[in-house]
């Protein structure tokens, strides 16, 4: 800042003034939280406030049947009894299973492991033959989830109705052709959840590829590479930016997404075989078999949720040198 | 060796074919479905026009809105969505990319973070904060088309999606500040341009490709919404119904749903993303989150 002035002082005869210096200054402080300004607000609306809300909420037993009478906001009727009901829950350690199988299966497989295959291939074909395959795997996560279940199901369907069965199992000789849904839940879980996933990786992945210069290939090329060895040794490294940012930002939102599994299996066909803890936390706060909603326990349920996943998040932080990544500015150091 | 070169590319078609193949029956069977009355397989035992009758007749009676009053709803919320974002995450992005500030490295951690808020958990509190907003004058519910940024408005289902849609929004725009180099702006702010002016004249012009990606996803995660608009909205037959919630009509209005008309309806969603997407997929592919290659 210091030293704009002086090149200021430079073109202007005069020096300038205290004032304008003290305005200089100001705004070198100022300017960077004006323009964060717009997306602290929402943050701030949209994240904090309803966050400690539900910090709050999951203390207390706040349902349908005393909601406006409880008074949720006084200290006086917080507890951690809700806190002592999830960890003694009989299906505690099932629902954890199924989430850590859920994630990383998922995220392993597809939406980092696939998501990386189809960057890889369809920067390295055809052009147009990429593009189309691109666009292909983008359907799943482009169709109404609604829809895209209902395709799902038609898929798993038994033998003259379903296609899985008539087309791919069937002349292959596999299966007494039955409702594979009910066979093989988790089957169906990862992939459905898979393919939609899978395109969030391919897009940033296959922009990074397309994005190094075209040098870098060439002279690897002219060093006598295999294609193999230029994707190894010139455009994985490359990638280790969005590597993080799809691990992290995947594995965030394969915790907390349910609708999929929701509205597939709903946690079932067996007594909690595809429960997740996001759909056991949706379940107790906006739904229950009683007919009233717990949401001071499903808040509870969310909470540690938030927590798991803030936790994961931190790890992958450490992990990937977050902070070797991020360059300091340089641009006040004229 | 030469049969070996040409075997390779065959090889990683192969692969791709077959791992697409559940995808290309998928939708076939979906695009078959909504043009037949059954099916078995791929098979279809009667071709039928029937399920598409919503295009030109309400199927509900006159006093639900009709597919194209939903459809330019779903097309107003995205694109509101869409232009906020895209604001306020490239004035977001490009101080945590040029700007030395206390808290940077915390701030940019923590938009990854937000990212672990489950939208489930938060949509009971954000339905009291849509509530008060909804009190403030003109902001609330004053506004023409959007009708504001309250609860049941366009506006505000459009507010609560950008939230969402903010900390992948922050990340991807930082990477495309970090890769223009340092020196057309430093030239700039030596010549007296304020930051802002910086910002608007000289730095967004060059993030087109950018913000193009950026809209581009936007817009196609406003358009799919679902659990968000459907919280937010009264009522699947209300005037604020988008695309998503509208289609819920179609299965549990009648005894047996028509699971035809459903496959018909999301076609009807899918076609113009589909479209969309094929005439913008250059701008997306330079949608890289940037890194290690900012100027000097």
């Amino acid at each position: 800042m210091r030293q704009r002035g002086q090149t200021e002082e430079g073109k202007i005869s005069s020096p300038p003034s205290i004032r304008a210096r003290t305005f200089y200054r100001l705004e070198g402080r100022l300017a960077p939280y004006a323009f964060l300004s717009p997306a602290l607000i929402l943050v701030i609306l949209f994240f904090f406030i309803p966050l400690i809300m539900v910090f709050i909420l999951s203390f207390t037993n706040l349902d349908m049947t005393n909601l406006g009478i409880l008074k949720w906001w006084d200290p006086a009727n917080w507890s951690l009894k809700n806190y002592a009901k999830i960890f003694t829950n009989r299906f505690f350690p099932k629902i954890l299973i199924n989430t850590v199988m859920y994630v990383g299966l998922t995220l392993t497989f597809f939406n980092v492991g696939m998501a990386l295959i189809l960057a890889l291939i369809t920067t390295h074909i055809n052009r147009k033959v990429g593009f189309a395959s691109r666009t292909l795997w983008l359907l799943p996560r482009i169709t109404p989830v609604v829809v895209y279940i209902m395709m799902w199901k038609a898929m798993a369907g038994p033998t003259p109705m379903g296609i899985i069965n008539s087309y791919i199992l069937g002349p292959l000789g596999i299966g007494k052709g039955e409702y594979l849904l009910n066979l093989y839940p988790w089957v169906f879980v990862i992939l459905v959840n898979g393919f939609i996933g899978a395109s969030f990786g391919m897009i940033i992945f296959s922009s990074a590829i397309e994005s190094i210069p075209k040098e870098y290939i060439i002279a690897s090329k002219v060093d006598g590479a295999t294609t193999w060895q230029t994707i190894r040794y010139v455009e994985l490294p490359i990638l280790k930016w969005p590597l993080l940012f799809v691990t992290t930002y995947q594995t965030l939102s394969l915790l907390t997404s349910f609708t999929q599994i929701m509205l597939l299996t709903d946690g079932g066909p067996k007594l909690y075989q595809t429960e997740v803890w996001a759909l056991t936390a949706y379940h107790r706060a906006l739904t229950s078999y009683f007919g009233n909603t717990q949401w001071g326990y499903g808040a509870a349920w969310s909470v540690v949720l938030v927590v798991i996943g803030v936790i994961m998040a931190v790890i992958y932080l450490r992990v990937f040198r977050f902070g070797e990544l991020v360059e300091e500015p340089k641009i006040e150091q004229l | 060796m030469i049969l070996r070169e040409k075997l390779k590319p065959l090889l990683v078609y192969l692969v791709l074919i077959i791992s697409s193949s559940l995808i290309i029956l998928g939708f076939l069977w979906l695009f078959i479905t909504s043009f037949s009355t059954r099916t078995e397989g791929l098979r279809p035992l009667r071709w039928t026009l029937h399920n598409w009758s919503f295009l030109w007749e309400s199927p509900f009676g006159p006093e639900y809105p009709s597919i194209w009053w939903v459809t330019l709803n779903t097309l107003l919320m995205s694109l509101t969505m869409t232009i906020i974002v895209v604001v306020v995450s490239s004035m977001t992005g490009y101080a945590l990319s040029r700007m030395k500030f206390a808290g940077r490295k915390s701030f940019l951690s923590l938009t990854l973070i937000l990212h672990a808020f489950p939208s489930v958990t938060l949509l009971i509190p954000i339905y009291f904060v849509l509530l008060y907003v909804s009190k403030i004058p003109v902001i609330g519910r004053g506004i023409p088309l959007l009708g504001g940024f309250g609860y049941n408005t366009i506006g505000g289902v459009a507010l609560v999606m950008v939230a969402f849609q903010l900390p992948f929004g922050i990340w991807v725009m930082k990477g495309f500040f970090d890769n223009i180099s340092w020196d057309m702006e430093r030239a700039a702010l030596i010549d007296g341009a304020s930051r802002f002016k910086v910002w608007w004249q000289i730095m967004m012009p060059n993030i087109k490709p950018g913000i193009a990606a950026l809209s581009i996803f936007s817009f196609l995660s406003g358009w799919n919404a679902y659990l968000i608009p459907f919280t937010f909205t009264v009522g699947r037959a209300g005037k604020t119904a988008v695309l998503s919630v509208y289609l819920q009509n179609f299965m549990s209005e009648s005894v047996m749903t028509e699971w035809n008309v459903v496959a018909a309806v999301g076609l009807f969603q899918l076609i113009p993303v589909i479209l969309f997407f094929l005439l913008t997929q250059e701008a997306l592919l330079s949608i890289y989150g940037g890194g290690k290659r900012g100027g000097v």
